[in-house]
């Protein structure tokens, strides 16, 4: 008897999924991309690598050469500092706005978009009116008014694009917990005596998870592409804090006319397949855990 | 549907509150005292007692609260710290310019994008889909400032066709300082945008009313622009209310990169100059005009939309 029962065993959604993502080179591809890129970044975070991004190696402004060795390829900035080094210090900026964000953003989306869907009532009421609220405020201006009010700095940054950026998340969650709560499962896990925290986070929240995967990934994006243009207008990583893609760019904006274009073509082509990786991840996610796709 | 509307209406008054209720906590209570901010490095306590008493910081938090929302029922912010204008007229002023800079934009991304995603949509599943959908999101996949940067730099500076930046505030002369906004602006609406049309259409193909269409011998021609495009045009009306208050916002970054006097290099500067009751009115007048679009927005599909229930 057990033996047949584990001989018909169906597939799960998650080995499907998975043997969806496998099949999918797109996919393969992109997840080597983000590894790549978060090993680089832990090598930075440990002190393993580019640790001597702001030694002056050669002149100001050397262009880019083949021949010196590999700081010398993207060439020098203006206090000759190697423009590799910086990109890959850069590396680990834009990941680490990413991770904070993300880390702040995707609990706080689960959390109120659960409670809402799950409690509805005065509590869905009261979620709703705070995400309304929040998402009335059009984003970059609500970046701005934080750091207005909090100051500037890539710390500061980070934790205003984790704030601001639960609202989509929630609203997806919510809507899937109002699907579930009424399912039979949830009501077996009642009967049983499973409180609401038993059914919130055993019962439901795995059936959701993939989302919860999706919104991390897809916040990734938002927070890389952010941080250049908060930086930009000011509002990120100061100079002298440290080295992001972000100030690479802006200081872009002096250099292209004198001809120095290796600083904004170096930050560029390190961020160009990251976005691009988490972009065509999050798609692929989205497409091997969508029933609907099912054959 | 009276009733709908005035039921929506009222709706909108929490949320309202609650948004300048945020912004209001935020930059008076959050962060640091807008009164030293305002006095300066080398105040004393009896200036900044001074500061703060004209900027009404003194009084409990409601009484501030309601004097905010009385400035935002007489549209009067005050003055700028860097320039002393008052605010309304600059916002006036820029809001024009903002506009006049967005909407032609706008309008253009909109049309390209929407026969961009009908074709796609029609191509749907075949190489010609995924190689589009795979260009647009890697052009997503280039900041904002690369755009900007590199169309300055070789379209104005090497190229010399259009001005490397200016304004002039001829409603025709502007034109010619717009061009090359304008062509960056495609760059940047149209793969974002391409997309979300891309799944309206998609969205409405698999409909059943389309099924029946086909059923009873209609060519697609007809099934796409009879039906489905008439059906997706709720959704596309949708989306160009919601964006309208950001049209008149402007464009923060092509705006401060081509020396543009709208709304959006009126921020950048404001930030560059930490001018706050400029950011702090700025902000608050954004907000309050997304929220009466927004409500726009949903009575107007109230209206398209028999389906809509009006509860």
């Amino acid at each position: 008897m057990k033996k047949l029962a584990s001989k018909v065993k169906g597939n799960s959604l998650w080995s499907d999924a998975l043997r969806r993502l496998l099949d999918d080179n797109l996919a393969v591809v992109s997840f080597v991309t983000i590894v790549a890129y978060v090993v680089v970044a832990g090598f930075v975070s440990l002190g393993w690598m580019a640790t001597s991004w702001q030694d002056q190696i050669g002149a100001s402004q050397l262009p880019p050469s083949l021949s010196n060795g590999f700081e010398y390829i993207m060439g020098l900035d203006i206090f000759g500092r190697s423009v590799v080094l910086k990109t890959v210090q850069g590396a680990y900026t834009a990941l680490y706005v990413g991770l904070v964000s993300s880390m702040i953003s995707v609990p706080i989306g689960v959390i109120m978009g659960a409670s809402a869907g799950y409690f509805g009532g005065w509590i869905d009421d009261l979620i709703t009116w705070i995400y309304t609220t929040l998402s009335n405020i059009p984003e970059i201006l609500l970046l701005v008014a934080f750091a207005t009010a909090f100051g500037k700095g890539i710390e500061t940054m980070a934790v205003a694009l984790g704030m601001t950026t639960w609202v989509g998340l929630a609203r997806l969650i919510r809507a899937e917990f109002i699907k579930h709560k009424n399912r039979e499962y949830v009501a077996a896990a009642h009967a049983l005596g499973g409180g609401h925290v038993r059914r919130i986070f055993r019962h439901i929240l795995p059936n959701v998870l993939h989302i919860i995967i999706i919104g991390f990934s897809l916040r990734f994006v938002v927070a890389i592409k952010s941080e250049v243009v908060l930086t930009f207008l000011g509002l990120g990583m100061e100079i002298g804090e440290g080295s992001s893609w972000g100030l690479m760019i802006s200081d872009a904006s002096g250099e292209l006319v004198q001809g120095i274009w290796w600083g904004l073509a170096s930050a560029t082509m390190a961020m160009f397949p990251i976005v691009l990786a988490f972009s065509l991840f999050s798609d692929a996610l989205r497409d091997a855990f969508d029933p609907k796709l099912r054959t | 549907m009276f009733a709908y509307i005035v039921r929506r209406g009222l709706y909108a008054i929490p949320i309202m509150l609650g948004t300048v209720f945020l912004l209001f906590f935020l930059f008076n209570f959050a962060g640091d005292d807008p009164a030293l901010v305002k006095a300066g490095k080398h105040a004393t306590a009896e200036s900044i007692a001074t500061i703060r008493a004209e900027m009404g910081l003194d009084q409990p938090w409601y009484v501030q609260y309601g004097n905010l929302l009385s400035q935002i029922a007489r549209f009067d912010f005050g003055r700028s710290w860097n320039t002393n204008l008052k605010i309304t007229d600059m916002v006036a002023e820029g809001a024009g310019t903002s506009f006049s800079l967005t909407f032609p934009a706008f309008i253009m991304s909109t049309l390209l994008s929407m026969i961009i995603g009908i074709f796609v949509a029609f191509k749907r599943g075949t190489i010609i889909d995924k190689t589009i959908v795979t260009i647009a999101v890697g052009m997503q996949s280039i900041s904002v400032l690369v755009y900007i940067l590199a169309g300055q730099y070789f379209l104005a500076y090497k190229m010399g066709w259009f001005p490397i930046s200016g304004y002039e505030p001829g409603i025709f002369e502007r034109w010619g300082y717009f061009a090359l906004p304008w062509v960056i602006w495609l760059f940047l609406a149209v793969a974002p945008e391409m997309r979300f049309y891309r799944t309206v259409f998609l969205d409405e193909m698999y409909q059943d009313y389309v099924r029946t269409a086909k059923s009873k011998g209609l060519d697609t021609k007809t099934i796409m622009f009879r039906h489905v495009l008439r059906n997706a045009l709720i959704p596309i009306l949708t989306n160009l209310i919601i964006s309208l208050p950001f049209l008149i916002l402007g464009s923060l970054l092509l705006e401060s990169f081509f020396g543009i006097p709208g709304l959006g290099g009126l921020v950048v500067k404001a930030i560059a100059n930490g001018d706050r009751p400029v950011i702090y009115a700025l902000t608050v007048l954004g907000t309050i005009a997304y929220v009466i679009f927004n409500l726009l927005s949903d009575i107007m599909y109230a209206v398209v939309d028999p389906r809509v229930q009006l509860k």
